[in-house]
């Protein structure tokens, strides 16, 4: 019998994930731009938010989209009808993005024409969260159809995220979605996030979310 | 799930730490990954089975230690550990405080591995 010998390894599993996704944010603020990570379930609003949100925001910044459609191009292509630069990745069918896809999907733009890049990650509560993009803060949406228990069944998601966005707040009448049972779990979760209420349809509610991303992009981007 | 791409990180972060000359097989492979993670053991184990043929590592087992969730209360900094279905219900056990950090779950380990 051969003795067996024990090698220690004590290595993260994402280790060039993350030292990749570190690489990125170290060339994000030499460029003073601010990349948003926006993740969400498939449908909960990801490109109806972006768009009512950079349509408030306006010239003040200077903005783009990452959109990581699965091997379509749908929504970039919305996003460019409105008029605003927005590049397409292809994911092949990926549940999430990581910090070299973020990394191609910028290659192509100078990131000194831009104060704030936004992705739009593959719609997926699971995946992305697991996975350091590179970006500066991390956002989500849960969308009121889902259901408020969303905390308990995703929780990852609610811990990685600065910011949650609850979005379609036009249906709350019509549900028995409990906002304030949901908000009880989530700052449970994670107290440090910050919670803005919306509806991306009648705009109720971006005004602040946008207000306070445009400080946060200014803050960054004067440091 | 992305349980292909972490088997491959696992297999090359293994491979790495194999020099060829002074090992001739891994055996077994430790981790650690937090309660919080969402992956599926038995598909990672089955990946790996096919990714590692015909390398140092063919046949090697995963053993897989899932590290609980931990928490600290923001409040009276007491540390303690909850299943992950008492999410639901997050409270310092000492001062009843709602308020509390995660502090250990979110792991995702290569602790070491047997080699012969
Ligand atoms: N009632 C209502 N509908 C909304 C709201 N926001 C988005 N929607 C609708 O929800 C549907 C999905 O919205 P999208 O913005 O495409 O969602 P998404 O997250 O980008 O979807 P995927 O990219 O396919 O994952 C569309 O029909 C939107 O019009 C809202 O606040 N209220
Ligand atoms: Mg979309
Ligand atoms: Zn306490």
């Amino acid at each position: 019998m051969e003795e067996v010998r024990l090698i220690e390894i004590k290595e993260e599993i994402h280790s060039d994930n993350t030292v990749k996704a570190k690489q990125l944010r170290d060339s994000l603020s030499k460029n003073k731009t601010f990349l948003l990570n926006l993740m969400s379930s498939p449908g909960a609003g990801k490109t109806t938010t972006i768009l009512k949100t950079l349509e408030i925001i306006g010239d003040k910044l200077r903005s783009s989209v990452i959109e990581a459609d699965i091997d379509s191009m749908v929504d970039a292509e919305k996003i460019a009808a409105k008029g605003i630069h927005a590049v397409q990745l292809r994911t092949g069918g990926f549940c999430h993005l990581d910090a070299s896809m973020v990394e191609k999907g910028l290659e192509g733009m100078n990131l000194k024409d831009f104060d704030l890049v936004i992705i739009e990650n593959v719609g997926n509560l699971v995946c992305p969260a697991e996975f350091d993009t590179g970006a500066i803060k991390n956002v989500m949406i849960l969308s009121v159809p889902e259901g408020d228990d969303k905390p308990l069944k995703y929780p990852l998601m609610f811990t990685v995220c600065d910011v949650l966005l609850v979005n379609k707040i036009d249906y709350l009448s019509l549900s028995d979605f409990d906002i304030d049972a949901m908000k009880e779990r989530v700052l449970n979760l994670n107290p440090k996030i910050r919670i803005f209420e919306i509806s991306s349809k009648t705009g109720e509610g971006v005004q602040a979310w946008a207000d306070w991303l445009t400080n946060e992009v200014k803050q960054f981007t004067a440091q | 799930m992305h349980e292909l791409q972490v088997t491959e990180s696992i297999l090359n972060i293994a491979l790495k730490h194999a020099p060829a000359d002074k090992v001739k097989k891994i055996v077994a492979i430790h981790l650690n990954i937090g309660e919080l993670s969402d992956l599926e053991n038995e598909w990672i184990q089955q990946y790996f089975d096919y990714l590692s043929k015909n390398t140092l590592a063919e046949g090697a087992k995963l053993v897989i230690e899932r590290i609980p969730i931990r928490l600290k209360c923001d409040s009276c900094q007491n540390e303690f550990e909850i299943k992950r279905d008492e999410i639901k219900n997050i409270k310092c056990r000492q001062c009843g405080n709602k308020k509390c950090s995660l502090i250990a779950g979110r792991d995702y380990f290569i602790k070491n591995m047997e080699v012969i």
